[in-house]
């Protein structure tokens, strides 16, 4: 794009104004709002000293909480993984009645208040409820367990996958598959070794940014997970039980060991995005 | 919301070319009827069991629960925390697009990443690190104090958190929208002899208006929504800092389950408009939803 500045411009001289002003704006408003209370947490941990940090992580609740935070993440993610891939094939593949209406409802997660989410699935979870009614009997209890974590964060974490996956699914060339299917490759096989091979980066990058959204999700989870220390508590509400007992550094160290982890896995996904849309050649923009 | 497919040329258009290799037969129903089987169970059946039970103690009971005067005032309370964040948030995604879409500087993509951390960061510790700067033993808590100047547990507080955790929402929104648009059409304008302030609003604004309406519609969600973040900055005081999804978890731990249901029914009310408004505007700038990857926390 600027590419296009006629070249006899000095690149001092700005041809639109403004530019003094709104950068100024954003770096001040970024700096007081995000900036520095982000950096407040890490001068509050290194208050600490590290052999306390490593006590305070090394405790067994913080580490089973932290343990249960991320591999419930990752289960559901790993979920909707295969789920939304199937979602955004059917969305993008597929004609059928009311394809908009279920195309709008991917984005449900996205937009319910998740306390409203979490007080609705323990209500349906919920041994009396409309699915556990059904689901005790079988010696299966979602609500209040693990498992009721990990479909809190299937919930969350569905819209991520197919937003990702479905774009390029669209975008697809689709003589490609009609040579792939031409040669003679079955159906199965133009979809092994043409589709899935070209949908790799968008399907990883659909499973980092639900694992990132889960991994720190709070509401959702609360209502439904039980919180009993040790089994079903997770690491963001043993940052709220440190607060409300005034550890603050305590919980500020568990903060942080989350934030690490989610700057590292943005990071990744900025960088997985980049890959992405070098591989399809296409020029979106971010 | 199957009418809004109709009133665009620019969605039909898309219909006709990009669904031509529709499979039949067997495996096509099987796929679609898992993916309808599974997006039933694990988001339309959770959205509906919010209005089952609102209305499980019946109608009157529903209405009463929203007449209450607590609940009124966290209504009140959520849409004033709405009203002031969204127009900050908006002020600054026009500013910051602005400066990183029609401008190139160093440091840009460092910038741009800056912007989207909140999406990255947990809302629990979105509430944290600004109890860690204004509670009472953080960093400004003494000072504050000292000046009786009440931002912890009180209506600035919650309105510093939710401004945190929806600050990306309208920027990276126009961000995506200015940089494919460039910077012709301004240029073209001050060329014959515009000013700075008139290209803005002539030409930049028309341009970017159904960008900045999606921008707000998320912005405005989420704001109304949020619960963690919120939730560690209020200091649940009953009718004075509970805004609306905070009074929902206070009813609901009491077992005051049909009237938490009532309150929430209303959030999912916004919700769905939300929804139909986003379809809308998709329908209107198919363009938009091209432009715009997901991100955490959205």
């Amino acid at each position: 794009m600027s590419a296009t500045a006629l070249p006899t411009v000095p690149r001092a001289r700005r041809v639109l104004p403004g530019f003094g002003l709104t950068l100024g704006y954003t770096l001040t408003y970024v700096s007081l709002l995000v900036l520095l209370p982000l950096a407040t947490a890490f001068f509050k941990t290194a208050e600490l000293g590290w052999s306390e940090f490593v006590a305070v992580i090394a405790a067994p609740r913080v580490l089973a909480s932290l343990e249960l935070s991320f591999g419930a993440a990752a289960i559901a993610a790993l979920v909707n993984s295969v789920a939304g891939l199937l979602v955004a094939w059917v969305l993008a593949r597929y004609d059928f009645p009311l394809r908009r209406v279920v195309d709008a409802l991917v984005d449900l997660p996205f937009a319910l208040p998740t306390a409203v989410a979490g007080i609705a699935l323990t209500a349906l979870y919920a041994p009396s409820g409309w699915l556990g009614r059904w689901l005790a009997p079988l010696g299966i209890q979602v609500a209040y367990t693990p498992l009721g974590i990990i479909v809190a964060l299937i919930f969350i974490g569905l819209p991520f996958v197919v937003r990702t996956v479905q774009p390029v699914l669209e975008d697809l060339d689709a003589e490609v598959e009609q040579a792939a299917a031409t040669l003679g490759a079955t159906r199965l096989q133009t979809f092994l070794r043409i589709i899935l091979p070209a949908l790799w980066p968008a399907l990883l990058t659909g499973f980092a940014l639900a694992f990132a959204r889960a991994i720190g999700e709070y509401g959702s989870v609360i209502f439904i997970a039980g919180n009993m220390p040790l089994r079903s508590e997770i690491a963001p509400l043993l940052i709220v039980t440190k607060l409300e007992q005034y550890q603050y550094a305590a919980a500020t160290a568990i903060a942080v060991v989350m934030l690490v982890v989610s700057f590292v896995l943005l990071l990744g996904i900025n960088a997985l995005q980049g890959w992405s849309q070098r591989r399809l050649g296409i020029a979106r923009t971010t | 919301m199957t009418a809004l497919a109709h009133d665009s040329d620019g969605e039909t258009l898309a219909a006709v070319t990009r669904r031509p290799r529709a499979a039949r037969g067997a495996g096509r129903s099987v796929l679609i009827g898992s993916a309808l089987v599974y997006l039933g169970l694990f988001v339309l059946l959770p959205f509906v069991v919010v209005f089952g039970e609102a209305f499980a103690k019946g109608v009157a009971s529903y209405f009463a629960s929203l007449a209450d005067p607590k609940a009124l005032a966290a209504m009140r309370l959520t849409l004033t925390v709405a009203l002031i964040v969204v127009p900050l948030n908006l002020v600054f995604g026009v500013a910051s697009a602005w400066a990183i879409a029609k401008y190139e500087f160093r440091g840009k993509s460092a910038l741009v990443t800056l912007i989207d951390l909140p999406f990255a960061v947990s809302p629990v510790i979105a509430g944290l690190i600004y109890v860690l700067l204004f509670g009472a033993r953080g960093w400004l808590g003494p000072w504050l104090r000292e000046h009786d100047i009440p931002i912890l547990f009180a209506v600035p507080g919650i309105v510093l958190a939710t401004v945190f955790v929806t600050l990306p929402f309208i920027s990276r929104e126009l961000i995506a929208l200015m940089q494919s648009q460039g910077r012709d059409e301004e240029e073209t304008a001050l060329s014959l002899g515009a000013s700075g302030w008139q290209t803005f609003w002539r030409v930049t604004l028309p341009n970017i208006r159904w960008g900045l309406l999606y921008g707000v519609l998320l912005c405005n969600a989420r704001a109304m929504g949020e619960f963690g973040a919120v939730s560690v900055v209020s200091g649940h005081i009953r009718g004075l800092t509970n805004t609306m999804p905070l009074h929902v978890e206070i009813l609901y731990n009491e077992y005051n389950s049909a009237a938490a249901f009532a309150v929430a029914s209303l959030l999912a009310v916004l919700a769905l408009m939300t929804l139909i408004g986003r379809a809308a505007l998709d329908a209107r700038a198919p363009e938009l939803r091209r432009t715009t990857l997901p991100s955490p926390n959205t």
